[in-house]
């Protein structure tokens, strides 16, 4: 591990979660952290020095006033029945929310042009988020970090739930740590075998908070996380047994020189006496945390230690499964949505949002960001459970308006314990113009996820005192209170099918108008510019070859 | 009888019908169509345009000629004031015939030696010849200032004034063109608009490795550390760019808004593998190979997310343990002495050998502080020549006082400003000349309001700048030719511009022949025939009157 320097105030953490799951899947989340003790904004002094921050994004929040800043990108839909919560969960597509600082005037050209030049970094098409999908949530989206905004004027999020994710993306993202993809956990980062998984997803968050304890001075905090799901029952001919080379074809030799702290954990709660897997090589250092609710026990390698990596210089875990895993418990809160409905011209979005506590009730935050060409009926709106109607104790509903804003519909529902609340609402298909379909228009138009943000009673205490020993997996999201731990559930995204127009259309309107119009002007024109005599009608021929014998004859004509 | 056909145009009130309906057709119906198909195109002063792109520039500059005591005679002292106008003309191309002025002004007799010059001008101080101020050999003194101190040849007493600036003419004119600009200056800054064809190779290397006009810069510096694991560097960035950079930058504010930053990229190598020389047991880079330097290094670099201004990158490199020492060799196989090169228009790179500072037996990763002062002397001569900071090549008995600490001597930053604001005015006006032709050609393009507003403060501009410069003042002329350059760019690449521009004709065509052929067939049928008919009957009258 490299010396800190005394006047250096930066500070690099490195960590790799490995989770068995009880499908038989693995998911291995992979978290960085850049700690800068300094601040962007506050000083107004020009900050351009950077030693581990990345300068492009340094140069973008002092730019553009940013407060806090979240980015994911994600491929594949996070399966919570059958895998759990994730550390930090993520919608389908790109996400981007962000508070600006309470000193920016004109907040709206801002986030146009910080969604451009954040398209820029991470090579994705955030530069199509636009008024159009952008909402300012009133109570969803509250800042992870210090300080207490609460003027949603400064929020904005949105997604592009269409957004394909793929290696363009990771290599921007690894850019961005000290290490790139040289040493450390980060050689792990292939991209031939990340995007050969069943879910990726790779985010950026940045947020102020504290440096100390005490909480005198306030520090800039980059969060890198990037996880996956590796389906490797179906992959490995049915045996269920992975390594770190299996996953990702690379060992680890080394942590980065750069980094404080570089750890892997693999959760062993399950596993207690090794009835379920075996791993090797076995480490004695165990580590407890408190995460979502739960009491989990990790091995813990700490690559920083050169004895971790054994004679080979190498270090490759190990798991072998020895049974088939139990019951997983079921998760406390989860989420669903569809479209129901027949027909191209009206339907319903049911969103249905599942408590499994078997006896408390507690409340959830929904929030439903529909885009203007879904017209809503609020008058529609129903939310029932246990087959009772419940009244949802604060609604927050903003309309769209044609062309310049999404609906925005944020509700707190009070969820009955062990059951299923839905929530439907009406719409109609709006008829686009003809350059307002995007290409592929057969294929359906996208609706981002639903968010349920959440207190859910905790099974056990949970950890409120900071400290800096607390793996970084646990210490995300602040928390506040024992009882309770917060948590976020995205729905899936929707695909609606909008009336489509055949595209040649336009031309053959303008073809078939012209010809009526010709015809009826030709016609027109006839009448006005000729004159019609009656004319004698010609012999019959019977009589013309009458009239040519009577000339012959001398006989008078007949007329 | 007659059959129906023939009756047709017998009949006046179907010939008058025909030509009623071309006549709405043709009155109503064409300026309709021609109105309501129309791209809006706003006015736009094309003359003036096309006045600018003959770029007539006169460049003045005020010299005033302060004699010393005990150079003039009093005879000659009293015949005051006197000017006299000394004209210079420098053809530059033969399309582009530019004049060049040097009115030399001489006013006052005082010695106030510092006098406050504005920008631009120049003092020339007269100093007897027997003077002890300046060596023996030295002929002019060029202060950091805008001040040169001139020795003066023997003068006649019975010589009038005239003849005695006459007799300084060739002097004073050394003077100018070392400290505000020579005929190579301003050829060279006109480089994009005239043919290279009198340009001596130096000047021309001179403007292309200046980086181009533009209203700021971003200058960044990296420090590339390969081997985080054997070196741990650090560099006082901070208070470096504090003392040696900033003071250079502070000078060239009216030039361009700089911005500093720095980073630190581990892991990032150089683009080719040096190549150990057993000579001298050291790694060694060629000449030839450095061009391969550059191009991996700068994907890590990564570009600035926060402006569109042009960068300039210095990269320190600290070569790894096992490829030191590191040196650049030139074309010749010598050593460079700074061990650093540059490349024109994007930057520096510098080698920093640190293989002497610790032992083989020193824990790794080792400590290493990098001596800045080292590092920025290098870096601010690179800077110097990417701002296009020429070197002066004085001719003889000519001394040039050294800059001092800002980096850059009042009347070297009058030289930049000289030919920045030639090239400034003439890149404005080929953006402007360029978008008239274009706007010209192409009638399918929509010229806005807000072009159109653009392209007149661009003109106006223009035109201020030429007039700022051929009445000397050099700052005016610099800030409206930034203004102009500003105006311009944002005339040219406006996105309204392009709207309409691919809409093929064939397209076009495929809309209107559906209605417009068949109803026009019939008209001019119809004309046709009445107009066949009217020459028949004419023929027809003037048979029957024969």
């Amino acid at each position: 591990c490299c010396q800190r320097h005394p006047g250096s105030v930066d500070q690099f953490q490195e960590e790799l979660v490995i989770r068995p799951l009880h499908s038989g899947d693995i998911y291995a989340s992979f978290q960085f952290r850049t700690l800068w003790d300094t601040d962007f904004l506050q000083e107004r002094q020009k900050v351009s020095h950077y030693r581990l921050f990345p300068k492009s994004l340094g140069q973008v929040l002092s730019k553009f006033s940013v407060r806090e800043l979240h980015i994911s990108f994600t491929q594949g839909f996070w399966r919570t029945m059958q895998w759990g919560q994730p550390f930090i969960p993520s919608p389908p597509g790109a996400e981007l929310w962000v508070w600006f600082h309470d000193t920016v005037s004109d907040v709206d050209g801002n986030w146009k042009e910080l969604t451009n030049v954040l398209s820029g970094i991470f090579c994705a098409s955030l530069n199509f988020i636009d008024l159009t999908n952008t909402v300012q949530p009133s109570a969803s989206f509250k800042p992870l970090g210090l300080g207490n905004a609460t003027d949603h004027r400064f929020l904005r999020y949105a997604t592009l739930p269409r957004e394909i994710v793929c290696t363009e993306n990771l290599t921007p993202w690894k850019k961005l740590l000290p290490c790139g993809s040289k040493a450390g956990l980060s050689v792990l980062l292939k991209s031939e075998k990340l995007f050969h998984s069943s879910f990726h997803s790779q985010a950026v968050h940045i947020r102020p908070v504290c440096q100390d304890e005490q909480c005198t001075s306030k520090a800039w905090e980059l969060r890198q996380t990037l996880n996956v799901v590796f389906d490797l029952y179906t992959s490995g001919q049915g045996k269920k047994e992975w390594s770190l080379f299996k996953m990702f074809s690379r060992t680890l030799t080394e942590a980065c020189p750069l980094a404080t702290s570089s750890k892997v954990y693999v959760d062993i709660t399950d596993n207690p006496e090794g009835e379920l897997f075996e791993l090797s090589p076995a480490t004695p250092l165990l580590s407890q945390a408190v995460v979502l609710g739960d009491r989990r026990t990790y091995s813990v390698f700490d690559l920083t230690r050169a004895e971790m990596f054994g004679q080979l210089r190498s270090l490759n875990l190990l798991l072998r499964w020895k049974g088939d895993s139990g019951d997983m418990l079921r998760p406390l809160l989860h989420a669903e949505r569809y479209v129901a409905g027949f027909g191209l011209q009206t339907g319903e979005i049911h969103t249905v949002i599942y408590n499994n506590h078997p006896y408390r009730a507690f409340p959830v935050l929904l929030m439903d960001s529909v885009p203007w060409y879904l017209q809503l009926y609020i008058h529609t709106l129903t939310v029932t459970s246990k087959s009772r109607d419940n009244k949802p104790s604060y609604i927050h509903y903003q309309p769209a308006k044609d062309r310049h804003r999404p609906h925005l519909l944020e509700m707190l529902i009070q969820l009955p314990p062990h059951s299923m609340t839905e929530v439907t609402v009406q719409f109609e298909r709006a008829l686009l113009k003809w350059t307002e379909y995007t290409p592929d228009p057969n294929h359906g138009f996208y609706v981002g996820s639903s968010v349920v943000s959440a207190l859910v009673p905790s099974m056990v205490a949970m950890n409120t005192n900071f400290t800096q020993d607390q793996p970084l997996f646990s210490s995300f999201v602040p928390v506040k209170e024992e009882s309770s731990y917060f948590v976020r559930v995205y729905t899936e995204p929707l695909l609606v099918n909008l009336p489509t127009p055949d595209f040649s259309m336009p031309y053959n309107v303008i073809c078939l108008t012209c010809t009526v119009v010709a015809v009826g002007y030709g016609s027109f024109y006839n009448l006005l510019t000729r004159t019609f005599q009656v004319d004698e009608p010609s012999l019959p021929l019977a009589k013309r070859l009458a009239n040519l014998i009577r000339r012959i004859r001398g006989v008078p004509l007949l007329a | 009888t007659l059959g129906p056909h023939l009756l047709l145009w017998t009949c006046p009130r179907g010939r008058y019908a025909a030509l009623a309906i071309a006549a709405v057709v043709i009155v109503v119906g064409i300026p309709l169509w021609w109105k309501t198909t129309e791209t809006y195109r706003a006015w736009l002063p094309f003359s003036e345009i096309s006045e600018l792109d003959s770029l007539q520039l006169q460049l003045s500059v005020d010299i005033e000629v302060v004699f010393s005591r005990g150079t003039l005679t009093p005879e000659q002292q009293k015949k005051f004031p006197l000017s006299h106008v000394n004209e210079k003309e420098h053809q530059v191309d033969v399309s582009i015939p530019e004049l060049l002025t040097s009115p030399s002004t001489e006013a006052d007799l005082s010695l106030h030696m510092l006098s406050e010059s504005s920008c631009g001008s120049v003092v020339v101080y007269v100093i007897p010849e027997t003077a002890a101020l300046l060596p023996e050999d030295v002929k002019v003194y060029v202060g950091q200032r805008r001040t040169a101190l001139l020795r003066s040849p023997p003068f006649k007493s019975s010589w009038s004034l005239k003849e005695v600036l006459s007799n300084l003419d060739v002097e004073v004119e050394q003077v100018v063109s070392t400290m505000s600009f020579s005929h190579q200056d301003i050829v060279a800054a006109l480089s994009d608009r005239v043919r290279m064809a009198k340009v001596t190779k130096e000047s021309m290397a001179d403007s292309m490795r200046a980086i181009k006009s533009s209203p700021g810069y971003e200058i960044t510096f990296s420090l590339l550390n390969p081997d985080p694991r054997s070196h741990s560097l650090h560099w006082d960035i901070e208070g470096a760019v504090q003392s040696c950079i900033q003071p250079l930058l502070n000078k060239l504010a009216p030039i361009a808004n700089f911005s500093v930053d720095s980073q630190i990229l581990y892991y990032a190598v150089l683009g080719v593998n040096p190549r150990f020389d057993n000579s001298v047991s050291a790694y060694t880079l060629s000449a030839d190979s450095l061009s391969h330097v550059i191009n991996p290094v700068e994907a890590r670099l990564g570009s600035n997310a926060a402006s569109s201004n042009p960068v300039l990158n210095f990269l320190l490199y600290v070569p790894d343990s096992h490829h030191s020492p590191l040196f650049i060799r030139d074309h010749s196989k010598r050593e460079v002495p700074s061990n650093a090169f540059h490349s024109p228009r994007w930057g520096g790179i510098m080698v920093y050998n640190v293989n002497e500072m610790y032992g083989p037996e020193a824990e790794r990763p080792v400590d290493i502080n990098i001596n800045m002062a080292k590092v920025m002397g290098v870096f601010l001569a690179q800077l110097r020549l990417m701002l296009g900071v020429q070197h002066t090549h004085p001719p003889t008995g000519f001394v040039l006082q050294s800059p001092g600490s800002a980096g850059l001597a009042d009347w070297e930053l009058d030289r930049l400003l000289w030919s920045r604001s030639v090239e400034n005015i003439a890149t404005a006006s080929t953006t402007i000349t360029s978008l008239a032709q274009l706007l010209d050609q192409i009638g399918n393009i929509v010229i806005n309001d807000n072009i159109a507003q653009q392209v007149s403060s661009a003109v106006t501009s223009l035109q201020s700048a030429v007039a700022e410069l051929e009445a000397g003042n050099l700052a005016f002329a610099l800030q409206y030719s930034r203004e102009a350059i500003l105006a311009s760019e944002r005339a040219f690449f406006d996105p309204s511009l392009l709207h309409l521009l691919y809409f093929p004709d064939d397209q076009k065509f495929a809309i209107y022949i559906p209605l417009f052929l068949p109803m026009c067939v019939p008209i001019v049928l119809s004309l046709l025939k009445i107009v066949s008919e009217a020459k028949k009957r004419r023929a027809d009258k003037q048979a029957k009157s024969d």
